[in-house]
């Protein structure tokens, strides 16, 4: 190649015919959503092939269930109005499993890149906010297995479920972008530490903070002013909030459904962009 | 016909210049080997041209697009197998290839046709419904070429193809890779530190040194560029890159590495 300003842009038209034209807005629409679909049912013929994940993780819930609320609904040390104390906790033991499965979602990440999938993923025409949002989604129904657990759990208790399909769709969604809406957190921190061990550590102190600092086994209003303030900005707080009313006969919204599902879709928008951007750092 | 060229193509970490004003052409049909020792400069070089590294300055485009500005069209064009293991162990090898057709685009009608073609150019077509977890590592390497290939891009990059491979594993290897060219008249580029490799494969090689091309032609030329008879490429080989210490591996590429050399087993 001579240096003659014309040639390069000759042998690049010889070569574009291999290229294909710039696609049309539907067909990146259909595009977007298959490739995020992709990714989800990857993991879901992962879990199929090892379900074992699925049965370890319904440990914890149970213990929580079990033995905290069997207590604590004994002793009648928190108010929680007219709900007896284990369906007051039962909704927020669930956000709190699917924020466990979730939080750590980001180690796999970490591993991807110390193998070369990630690579290989980022080299494929795949917009980068589907592959974070096929991820996230992946982490949701690892969260609705939860679901399933939880509500048997709660029914074997005597926990008063509202049945109704459109409650139990509401709870299921809830479930998807709570898990979402963390597990890309989980990854965002992910791709700033780039190690297991620095991840695990920080995995470690930011959970007991979202839990604690939250409304899922205890009313906001019996918390000190700076613990409150604290957890009307804690995303958790919501999605135990907009469970508590959907997942639960007589249960009701302290913030309003809508703000409810406003503010979690909104967090987890601004995340998978944020995440969008920070993921192809994860392999420079 | 040039399928890819850089102009000036650099790349900085901190204070560290990886890539240094490299400058090269791959005509379209050839094999391109880039050459060097570890922390050369090699995989970073590889890294802008597949997108996955912006450059610090210079340019590179690949059949015509611009690596930075035009990400997306390069990405279509191209087949990336990396260094390190790139395909999931937990699925068969028949769904790995099914998750890549779907993020390529190839056209649903014709996914199970492109994957049945692929496996059998890379000679897996009996293993395709195992799980990778047990494939042998000249198998996951040939897995991976044939993953890299489902969308038929005409110009793909092999990062170190045959590290860590057994004799026997890198002549099927080598053997696949021919029939790719013979098959689909692809370009290849690849990276490598093994002589042997270069002479059996590239038609043209560029040796890298501290970030920098030292030399490029055919390997013929560049041995007769020594004037020493009898000179092989693994002389030119130490002439451009030999004598100096190691510079490049940190001690997690190191870990990686070897990590990855005892998944390939």
């Amino acid at each position: 190649m001579g240096t003659q300003p014309g040639q390069g842009a000759l042998s690049a038209v010889s070569a574009r015919p291999a290229a294909p034209r710039e696609p049309d807005w539907p067909t990146r629409v259909y595009r977007f959503a298959d490739k995020t679909l992709m990714i989800v049912e990857l993991e879901i013929w992962k879990l199929r092939r090892d379900p074992t994940e699925l049965v370890t993780r319904a440990v914890q819930p149970m213990l929580w269930l079990l033995l905290f609320g069997e207590v604590f609904s004994h002793i009648r040390a928190i108010p929680t109005g007219n709900l007896p104390y284990l369906d007051f906790m039962a909704p927020g033991i669930l956000a709190q499993s699917v924020l466990f499965v979730a939080i750590f979602y980001g180690i796999s990440a970490i591993w991807e890149r110390d193998l070369g999938v990630i690579h290989k993923l980022l080299v494929t025409p795949t917009p980068r906010p589907a592959l974070i949002l096929g991820k996230a989604l992946s982490a949701g129904v690892r969260g609705l297995s939860q679901a399933v657990i939880i509500y048997v759990l709660a029914l074997v208790l005597g926990v008063r479920i509202n049945w109704s399909p459109l409650a139990i769709g509401g709870v299921l969604v809830l479930v998807l972008i709570g898990a979402a809406l963390f597990s890309t957190f989980s990854l965002i921190i992910a791709t700033i530490v780039k190690t297991r061990e620095r991840f695990m550590g920080i995995g470690q102190v930011l959970t007991m903070p979202l839990f604690f600092a939250s409304n899922a086994i205890y009313p906001i209003s019996i918390m000190p002013g700076w613990l409150q303030a604290i957890s009307r900005v804690n995303p958790l707080s919501y999605e135990v909030d907009g469970m508590r009313a959907l997942m639960l006969s007589g249960g009701t919204s302290a913030f309003g459904l809508s703000i409810d599902f406003a503010v979690l879709i909104v967090i987890t928008g601004v995340l998978v962009a944020l995440a969008g951007r920070l993921y192809p750092h994860l392999v420079t | 016909m040039s399928i890819l060229e850089t102009r000036d193509l650099t790349r900085s970490f901190g204070s560290v210049v990886a890539a240094d004003r490299v400058n090269m052409t791959v005509e379209a049909g050839e094999t391109f080997g880039l050459l060097g020792p570890n922390g050369a400069g090699k995989t970073t070089v590889i890294k802008m041209l597949t997108t996955l590294l912006p450059p610090t300055s210079g340019t590179a485009s690949v059949a015509g697009f611009d690596v930075k500005s035009q990400a997306d069209r390069v990405r279509r064009v191209i087949g990336y197998v990396p260094q390190l293991i790139s395909v999931d162990g937990e699925l068969t090898g028949f769904e790995n290839l099914r998750v890549f057709a779907r993020l390529y685009d190839v056209p649903r009608a014709e996914q199970r046709d492109r994957i049945e073609e692929a496996l059998d150019l890379m000679g897996l077509v009996d293993v395709g419904s195992r799980l990778v977890r047990q494939y042998s590592g000249g198998m996951i390497r040939r897995l991976e070429i044939a993953e890299a290939m489902l969308h038929r891009p005409p110009l793909l990059f092999l990062d170190e193809p045959t590290v860590g491979l057994d004799p026997i594993a890198r002549d099927t290897v080598w053997e696949r890779i021919d029939q790719l060219r013979t098959d689909y008249g692809t370009t290849i580029l690849l990276t490598t530190h093994y002589m042997d490799e270069a002479e059996q494969l590239c038609g043209r090689v560029a040796i890298m040194h501290v970030g920098r091309i030292a030399t490029i032609g055919t390997p013929r030329e560049l041995e007769a560029s020594l004037n020493q008879p009898g000179a092989t490429l693994d002389d030119v080989f130490e002439h451009y890159a030999g004598g100096q210490i190691e510079t490049g591996g940190t001690y997690g590429d190191t870990a990686r590495t070897r990590r990855t050399l005892r998944r390939l087993g």
